[in-house]
């Protein structure tokens, strides 16, 4: 079994996130980054599946792929040493301001360059943009069943079962190989790298193409090409402070009084 | 005028409070058509005409209930050719944003989720308001190429009732084989709450790690103020709620008239979900407590004594 997982290399969450004046993208290069904490979910899947499929990790490869900056290489070195085979990394100046079509696009492509793998794994959303959108967008391009949002995975032959916790229901949803499938933050515990991984990790091989390796024009992609178009941006006012008491015997009458006044009961 | 297509969000014919949000919406911008997919076509006729749906597409086949968006995505592609519609409207979900998805592919049209405003801009474009960066900042943005496809957060609009013809479209649709790869193999039903669904509620009240697994205070303190209970990632790690009522970046987005954080620190994850609320209530032992800096009303307190002096006082203020 081939698997494929898309990885993004996001700001830090705790970092303060601004937009570019100059053309209202995210500023990506004035924070730090690190790999998106939720895409560590499909990388521990991706693994565990390997792992357990016949043949082990030796005959069944993870292969993880990234869209961005040079420092998302950051992001593929993180997946190598948590145990994936290789990485590919797609890194072009034209990639700056892509929106997800865009970025699905890219990754249609490169998943085609890579092979047809059996699986493509994705996190749930990426912890920065977070449209939650990619993966859908990726099935579609590609042609292939989207199994999202999967809280628990199997494999079994050529057929994929997943677990999703819906409002009104939590459903198995099935599909044939190859799929798409997403994970969310529920379905295991990502590992850390060990040492041995550490080291291991600096064999790997990692691949690097522009947009022309994948036969993409410039123009397709980019902040020129988006659908969509950021017109404007606003800081939030910060809220005005609030009225804050202490407890002193009488905070839940406090409250309740506070509710009253604002028409909440 | 040209129509604007708003996928109806139900359960079995039951229309959710959002596509009442979105029929208002879709006023703004031109006529609104509701389009319904799945069982239960019948039940919901009646409120879609209440408010305002001019055109009805029915598409009532449990078909589309076994199978995971993509056909639902075909037939929102089909109508975008056949109708020209000058939007097309669905919930902010996981299942609406992942139609939209694939539907944006579909048409070559932008994709704006998690629109909590829109607006008919200039020469007819469409203008929507999001909230990014966990609420750091607000955002105007517009569609530029194909039909704008947008996906508008629950309780973003206050809907209004407008009597619709809601006259009845006969289309054929078809689905490919490649949109059932897909399948919905068994489906185990959620125990109803009694309370109101989390993202359509008016006040939704949370506990996190400060409850020690102990939710009573919280849910009497809820049932009230008939208000949802929601619940930090800290409180469904440690199983003492369901995940389905998780609120944050990996769980629900909220956006009440009011939100009550009992027990919560106000991690940014957590503020994701919720910064966005009208108005924001916090309990907590800790003064330092981050989600202090969001509240317009804050006690530093045990949520163990003044949950339930708060709750005595508002059942006794409702006589
Ligand atoms: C990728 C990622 C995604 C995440 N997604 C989410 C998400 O969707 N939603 C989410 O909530 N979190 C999410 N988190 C986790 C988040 O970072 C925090 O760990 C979590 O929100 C903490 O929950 P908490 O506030 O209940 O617990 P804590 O941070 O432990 O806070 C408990 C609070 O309770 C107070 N307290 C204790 N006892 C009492 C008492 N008797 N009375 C009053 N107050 C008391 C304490 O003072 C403390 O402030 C995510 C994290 C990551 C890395
Ligand atoms: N630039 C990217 N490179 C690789 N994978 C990505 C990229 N953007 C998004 N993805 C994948 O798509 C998922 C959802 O992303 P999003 O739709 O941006 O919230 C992520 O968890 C990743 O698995």
């Amino acid at each position: 079994m081939n698997i494929v997982v898309c990885i993004k290399y996001v700001p830090d969450a705790q970092a303060e996130l601004t937009f570019n004046a100059s053309d209202n993208t995210t500023d990506r290069l004035g924070v730090e980054g690190l790999l998106s904490e939720l895409d560590e979910y499909a990388i521990e899947a991706g693994l565990k599946l390997a792992e357990a499929a016949a043949g082990g990790v030796a005959e069944n490869t993870v292969t993880v792929l990234t869209v961005g900056p040079d420092k998302a290489a950051d992001a593929i070195k993180k997946a190598l040493q948590m145990g994936a085979h290789a990485g590919v990394h797609v890194s072009d100046e034209a990639i700056h301001g892509s929106d997800a079509a865009a970025t699905s696009l890219i990754l249609a492509e490169a998943v085609k360059k890579i092979g047809s793998p059996d699986l493509i794994l994705t996190g749930m959303a990426s912890t920065d943009g977070s449209m939650g959108v990619v993966p859908a967008m990726l099935a579609e391009r590609l042609g292939l069943p989207q199994v999202t949002l999967a809280a628990e995975l199997t494999v079994d032959g050529g057929t994929v079962i997943i677990r999703r916790d819906g409002d009104t229901a939590s459903v198995t949803i099935t599909a044939s190989l190859p799929a798409l499938v997403s994970v969310t933050d529920q379905i295991n515990e990502p590992r850390y790298p060990s040492f041995k991984g550490i080291m291991a990790a600096k064999k790997k091989p990692v691949e690097t193409w522009s947009l022309a390796d994948l036969g993409l024009d410039a123009g397709s992609v980019g902040l020129a090409a988006a659908w969509t178009k950021v017109e404007s941006f606003t800081k939030r006012p910060p809220r005005a402070k609030g009225q804050i008491v202490t407890d002193e015997g009488d905070g839940g009458t406090q409250l309740a009084e506070f509710l009253t006044t604002h028409k909440f009961v | 005028m040209a129509e604007v297509l708003v996928l109806v969000d139900h359960v079995d014919g039951m229309v959710r409070k959002t596509t009442l949000e979105m029929l208002t919406i879709a006023r703004r911008l031109g006529e609104p058509s509701a389009v319904f997919i799945g069982a239960g076509l019948d039940a919901a006729k009646e409120v879609l005409a209440q408010y305002g749906a001019e055109k009805l597409y029915g598409f009532e086949s449990a078909d589309y209930d076994d199978y995971v968006v993509a056909p639902k995505a075909e037939v929102l592609a089909q109508l975008v050719t056949s109708a020209s519609p000058a939007a097309v409207l669905m919930t902010s979900s996981p299942e609406g944003k992942e139609i939209a998805g694939r539907l944006s592919i579909k048409t070559e049209s932008g994709l704006i989720t998690d629109a909590v405003d829109v607006q008919a801009g200039e020469g007819g474009a469409v203008r929507t308001t999001q909230s990014v960066f966990a609420g750091g900042y607000t955002v105007q943005a517009t569609v530029t190429k194909g039909t704008p496809i947008i996906t508008v957060k629950p309780n973003s609009v206050a809907p209004e009732a407008v009597s619709g013809a809601a006259v009845e479209q006969a289309v054929e649709v078809s689905i490919s084989e490649g949109a059932k790869g897909a399948r919905i193999t068994d489906r185990k039903p959620r125990a109803a709450t009694g309370r109101p669904e989390l993202t359509e509620a008016a006040i939704v009240v949370s506990g996190g790690r400060g409850t020690a697994g102990d939710f009573s205070k919280i849910e009497e303190f809820a049932d009230s103020l008939g208000a949802a209970v929601g619940a930090s990632r800290a409180a469904v790690d440690a199983g003492w709620y369901p995940h389905t009522s998780q609120i944050g970046q990996t769980g629900k987005e909220v956006s009440p008239q009011l939100y009550v954080a009992a027990g919560i620190s106000g991690a940014i994850q957590h503020r994701a979900g919720m910064q966005t609320s009208k108005t924001i209530i916090a309990i907590n032992k800790d003064e330092e407590a981050p989600i202090f800096e969001l509240v317009d009303f804050g006690v530093v307190g045990d949520l163990f004594k003044v949950l339930p002096q708060a709750t005595e006082a508002v059942n006794k203020a409702k006589g």
